[in-house]
Formats: C-alpha cells, structure tokens, sequence
C-alpha cells in the first residue's frame, strides 16, 4: 500500500512533464493537423537553456533558489519560444497548403536538426547538475517503508497546475484562445472574419514550444540530467500521451500524459524496468484499437 | 490547391527592391539568431573533473559568426526572392518540348537498369562504389517495400523498420541455430516479417491518419525495445554474430577447395563475394519492383489505390478493406523483410542499433520525396539520399545537421518529390502522366 502511494507520487510527477510536452502536440495538431516531431527536440532545447542559464545565474552569484529558478524559467521559455517560431516559420510555414506528410517529413528534417544541433554545440556527454532542489516530507511511515513527498515533485506538480490553468483561461478567455480556436475550426472562414491565422498560428507555436521548455526545466531538475538524445524519447512519449488522450483535445493530452507517467512507474515497480516503454506503446494500441480516437478525442466525421 | 512549388505567400511582388525593407528584415533575423544561440553556442558545458560539476566556458566570437552569417544570409535569401519572385516552374517546357521529353523520360528506366547491371563489370576494382551500390540497392529495395503501403494503400507507416528487422533478426537466427541455408531462410524471412505485418495491421484497421502514424510509430520501437531487451534469445544490445555468410547455391566464397573460385576455375579474390552479393540485391530490388508493377494491375492493386483515394467510396463499392489494407501491410513487410535478411547476411552481425526510428524516418523519406508511388521516382530518390549522406561524410559531426537541413530544404522546395507525376494504372487508349499533386495520399 505503502509502496503503491510512493509509487502513485513519482508517476504523477513523471506524468505532469509528459503532459506539458503533450500539450504543444496537441495544440498544434489541433491547429494546423500536423505532428510536430521537433516537439520532443523543442523540450530537449529548453532543458539545456535551462541548464545553462542555472550555471550562468549561480556563477554571477544568485543564491536565492526560488529567484534563480523563475529566471531560469523565464529564459528557458523565451528562447524555446523563439525556438518554436524559428521552426514554424522556416520549415512548417511554406507547407502548410502541402499534402500532409510534406510537412511531417519537413518535422522530422527539424528534429534531427535540432537534435544534432545539441550535440555538436554542446557536446554528446550527459550533463549532470548538482540537486538544485533538495528535501522533502515524509507523508506517513508504516512498515518500515516511508512514503516521501519530494520538493522537487511539489514543484513540478504544481508548477504544472498552475501553467495549466493559466493556459486553459488563455483558451478559453482571451482573445488569442478565441482565435486559435476558430483557427482549428475553419482556418479559411477565421480568416475570411478577420482573424490573423499566420499569428495565431505562431503564437501557438510559442505558446508550445515555451510549455515544452518548463517541462525541459522540470526534467533537469527531477533527474539532473540533460543530454542532447532525450527529445526522441520524451517526444514520442509524448506524442503517445496526446494520441492516448485524444490527439487536438488539451484535458486528453494532460490525461494521456498522467496516464502514460504512471504506467511507467508503475510497470517499473511491479515489473521490470527494461520494459516499460513496451507497455506504455502496448497500452496505447490496446486503447486504440477500443477507441479509435483516444480517451477525449472526438469522433472524426466522415464526409463523402 | 496544392501547388508543387514554396510558393512565398507572405512576400507580395514589389516593383523595385526595398533595400530598407530588406535590411530591416535581415536585422530582425539576425537578433532572432541572436536570441536562439546567444546560450546554446555562446555557453559551452562540459562535465568537468569530479563527476558531479559542470564547467562551461564562453564562445563569443562563433556566436558572432553564427550572428553574421544569418543576417547575411537573410539579405541572400531576400534579393534571390527579389529576383525570381516572378518564377513560374509549371512554364519552363515548352509545348513543343513535351513529346521529346517524355521520351526522354521512358527511357530513363531502362538505361538506368542497364547502368546498375554494367556496375560490378566498371567498378570491378573499386570496393568503395561496390558497398555504395549494394546500399542503394537495398534501400531502393526498402523504398519499393513501403512504397507498396505508403505509396499505393495510402496507410502511413512509421515503423516500417521493425520488418526489416524482423527479416534480419529471422535470418541470423534461423541461421545461426538451424544451421539453415540462406536460400531456404529467404523466403522464411519474407513469411515472418508478412505475418507480422498481418499483426500490426489487425489493431491498426480502424484506425486512420496519425492515429494510424504513431500506432506504427509505437510498433517499430517496440520491436525494436524487444531486440535490446530480450536478451537470451536477441543477444540485447550486442546484437548477433558470425551470421553465415552468402553461398553461391551451396558453393561459399572461400579460398578453399570446395569454395566458388577453385569449383569455377578463377582465381580467387574477396570481391566475388561482394559481386555475388550486388547482384543478389539487384535481383530481389527487381523481384519487388516485379512483383509491385503486377500486384497494381491486380484487383488487390487497384483496390489499394481506390482505398488510397476514397475509403468511403471504396466500401460503398464493395471492397472488403479490412484484407486490402492487410495485404497491403503484409506485402509492404514481406519485402522488408526480404531486405533485412540480405542486410543480416550482408553484414555477418546485427544489433538492434541498426534498426532505429532514424531508418524508418529515412525509407519513408525517400518514398516522400521519390513522389509517393512512382517506382523510377523512389529509385532515384533512394540513390539521391544514399548518396547525399555519402557526401556528408567529410562532414563527420555536423553530417546528420546538414541531412536534416536537407531534408527540410528539399521538403520545402519540392513538397511533392523528385518525380511529380504518375503513371496511371489503368487507361483507357494512350497513357497520360497525372500530375502528382492529384494524387491523394490516403487517410490511413
């Protein structure tokens, strides 16, 4: 029991970085019906701006840990964010009236960009940063076994809910959410009522890529590790995630990515460790072949 | 419409050139640059002596060039956009050109073809261009594999990798524990890899587009997370060894007494093996491109090419789906792994590593941009991108920077492949190329 909350604790952390990641999937799906394989590459970008503004700030002598980390926050998700509207607009842009695999391909040519890009800049070793955060509570202790609250899983938990809700009112609330979703509606009819469907575009690429980067900072801080090979996996754990949930729907891709977390975790702990990618891809062709379309995901209509 | 060209929406055609405008354009670029590489190429880490502590170190003066090199680039970019904003590629052949050239292009095929076959008698000596072509040839063959899935069924498959190593995987081991010939693994190879692709095709009936892509997607990293992992059968990570190698129907290419050179009289040499080994590739590359070119005249042919185009119309006509897509899934694997068991023999060792989502990625580019169905289109293309990453290799580190950059550069410049037309299946007096941007490319 004991060892199932700790269990539950661990997965849903791991799940909250999948979901941010899954959330630029999805919203670029939803937009302009597209897979963005950069994505995962996007994040790996953003752990390792992170990385290296953490460095920067603590050799300029910041101490204050939470001050160090909204800035390295920031940074991370201005850069990944430019990151994001560079690609868009060198490599998706010219493709969008294409067939669809053009632009996929075009992702794909991005992603090893990216992901080389990272190699040759920085270097193919792991790099590992000390704890940044360390401590934690214990939440209760029986049978010798203590179920511990890490502060790092606080954060990332909570920095996710908050990102989520703020996301979610820029959706639904504002003037840019009411534009994306007319744009994932009927680009040509938002466009014919005035709706800058090039911008909206873009900014959701922005808004993308700068949720990716705060799962990239998450990841460092949960695992202390950045290497430049972690996009593809995270990237296709991801995307797994968003189709899991329902691929264009964003409660289904943070669904799909808490559940895709704790069927990690979990096969980790009660199975073996080797094969836990296995049955995270397993369970998605299981609920795939139950659901055509995800957990959340709408029915496509067909039209003759 | 689809428009086979990058056409520059956002630029409208201005009568004179707008140095301000391009300059401002160029500025903007540059601090974008300078925004995405001021940490990641300005900052270098490096994990220093004791495990645990980073060190990094600064690096303005690339940050500068890199700067540079994009504003300059930008200006580049802007003035050729200036130049040719009138350019219209549809209007470069003239009418009276089209009859010559479409000469031209049916005999591209055949002189290819004799081209390949002269190979080994031209490069005798030169090992290099032998290994170079059996690559080829063996993704030319990948290419017409898929081809069949991709190209005619419209399925999208992203995983289209882990037959070839199913293929391989079947071969090593049924040759190595069997002790079996590789004559009589071949075919095993073949039916293994078609019965996985019946097994991946079962849950993927329903579903469509990139429900379709990642489910694909999912089973190729499967297969190959399986390979690493299992490791009492699979060998994990380290992969098989001592693979036999090819014999010539039971003679091997041994300096011994029983082996080719001594039975036929010759004296030996290393590169009958690889002569041997050419032509074994270009026969199973033919064999595809055989088999491919009369499965479309078949009803299961042209019912994948009508699923490709219409789903719904194609139910509505009577057409069972659920085997079209299965065949299609089963013949696309089949002759993957055809071409996994000739890379394991070819190779003598195998490891999950070859098997990558990188390989996947790299056949499907070379359907893409051989124009989605087009056999000559995917040959091509197949000799473009081997011989493309060839080229790099001086390149060394930034090899796979400038393949993805390629790869983006060509999407972008011509989305619908090297070959832009199609050769109908059916007609009704004279042949007539269709434009491939008519051409749907299926919805899964």
């Amino acid at each position: 029991m004991e060892y199932f909350a700790q269990q539950l604790i661990n997965g849903v952390a791991l799940g909250s970085i999948y979901g941010l990641i899954a959330i630029g999937y999805t919203m670029v799906y939803g937009i302009v019906g597209m897979i963005n394989f950069a994505h995962g590459d996007i994040f790996m970008i953003g752990g390792f701006i992170a990385l290296i503004s953490f460095l920067i700030f603590v050799s300029i002598g910041l101490t204050a840990v939470p001050v160090i980390l909204l800035l390295v926050l920031l940074v991370a998700m201005a850069t990944t964010a430019l990151y994001g509207w560079t690609i868009e607009r060198i490599a998706y842009r010219p493709l969008r009236q294409s067939f669809r695999l053009a632009p996929m391909l075009s992702a794909i040519g991005m992603s090893f960009v990216l992901g080389n890009f990272a190699q040759v800049s920085q270097g193919a070793q792991v790099k590992p940063v000390p704890p940044i955060i360390t401590g934690g509570l214990t939440l209760f202790e029986s049978n010798n076994f203590a179920v511990q609250l890490s502060n790092v899983q606080i954060i990332v938990v909570v920095t996710t809910v908050v990102l989520l809700t703020i996301f979610s009112f820029i959706v639904a609330r504002t003037r840019l959410g009411r534009d994306m979703r007319a744009c994932a509606q009927d680009q040509t009819m938002a466009a014919l009522l005035g709706v800058d469907t090039d911008r909206t575009i873009s900014m959701t690429f922005v808004i993308g890529a700068a949720l990716a980067a705060v799962a990239g900072v998450m990841y460092l801080l949960y695992y202390g590790v950045v290497d430049f090979y972690m996009g593809f996996i995270a990237g296709i754990k991801a995307f797994t995630a968003a189709v899991l949930g329902g691929i264009g729907s964003l409660p289904g891709a943070m669904l799909g990515g808490l559940a895709i977390g704790l069927i990690e975790t979990f096969w980790s702990a009660y199975f073996s460790i080797e094969y836990k990618d296995v049955a995270a891809f397993s369970i998605l062709i299981v609920v795939l072949i139950f659901m055509p379309t995800g957990i959340l995901g709408r029915p496509e209509i067909e039209k003759v | 419409m689809a428009t086979d060209t990058a056409a520059p929406i956002s630029v409208r055609p201005t009568p004179a050139l707008n140095v301000g405008f391009v300059f401002k354009r160029a500025c903007i670029s540059a601090l974008i640059a300078f925004g995405m590489f001021a940490l990641m190429i300005g900052v270098r880490t490096e994990a220093g002596g004791t495990s645990a502590q980073l060190v990094y170190w600064t690096r303005f003066e690339e940050l500068a060039a890199i700067v540079a090199a994009v504003f300059v680039g930008s200006i580049v970019v802007e003035l050729l956009r200036h130049r040719f904003r009138h350019f219209e590629p549809a209007n470069l052949v003239p009418r009276a050109l089209e009859g010559p050239l479409a000469t031209i292009r049916r005999l591209i095929a055949p002189a290819l073809l004799g081209f390949t076959v002269l190979i080994p008698v031209i490069f005798y000596d030169q090992r290099y261009v032998l290994d170079l072509s059996i690559l080829v040839l063996t993704y030319v063959m990948l290419g017409w594999g898929l081809n069949v899935v991709v190209g005619l069924a419209g399925l999208l498959d992203l995983g289209y990798v882990a037959f070839y190593a199913v293929g391989a995987y079947s071969y090593a081991l049924l040759a190595t524990t069997f002790d079996l010939s590789f004559w009589i693994c071949l075919p095993l190879a073949g039916i293994l890899a078609a019965f996985w692709g019946v097994l991946l095709g079962f849950p993927v009936l329903r579903l469509r587009g990139d429900y379709l892509a990642i489910v694909t997607l999912a089973f190729g990293e499967i297969i190959r997370l399986i390979l690493i992992n299992w490791q009492t059968v699979t060998g994990g990570p380290n992969g098989i060894t001592g693979i036999p190698r090819p014999t010539f129907f039971g003679i091997p290419f041994t300096a011994a007494d029983d082996g080719f050179a001594a039975v036929f009289g010759i004296e030996f040499s290393a590169t009958h093996r690889i002569i041997f080994l050419f032509y074994l590739i270009l026969a199973l590359a033919l064999l595809t491109n055989w088999v491919t070119i009369r499965l479309r005249r078949l009803p299961i042919g042209r019912a994948w090419e009508a699923l490709r185009e219409d789903e719904i119309a194609c139910r509505s006509l009577g057409i069972n789906t659920t085997t079209t897509k299965l065949t299609a899934f089963a013949v696309g694997a089949m002759f993957g792994g055809f071409a996994g068991a000739f890379f394991a023999t070819r190779q003598g060792f195998i490891s999950p590593e070859s098997f990558s989502f990188l390989e996947s990625a790299f056949i499907l580019a070379i359907v893409v941009l051989g124009g989605m169905g087009s056999q000559l289109g995917v040959a091509l293309a197949a000799v473009a991108m081997i011989g493309g990453f060839e080229l790099f290799r001086g390149l060394e580190q930034y090899r796979m920077l400038v393949f993805g950059m390629a790869m983006v550069l060509m999407m972008v410049w011509r989305p619908r492949g090297l070959v832009g037309h199609r050769d109908p299946t059916v007609f009704l007096q004279h042949k007539t190329a269709i434009s491939s941007s008519l051409v749907k490319e299926g919805h899964g």
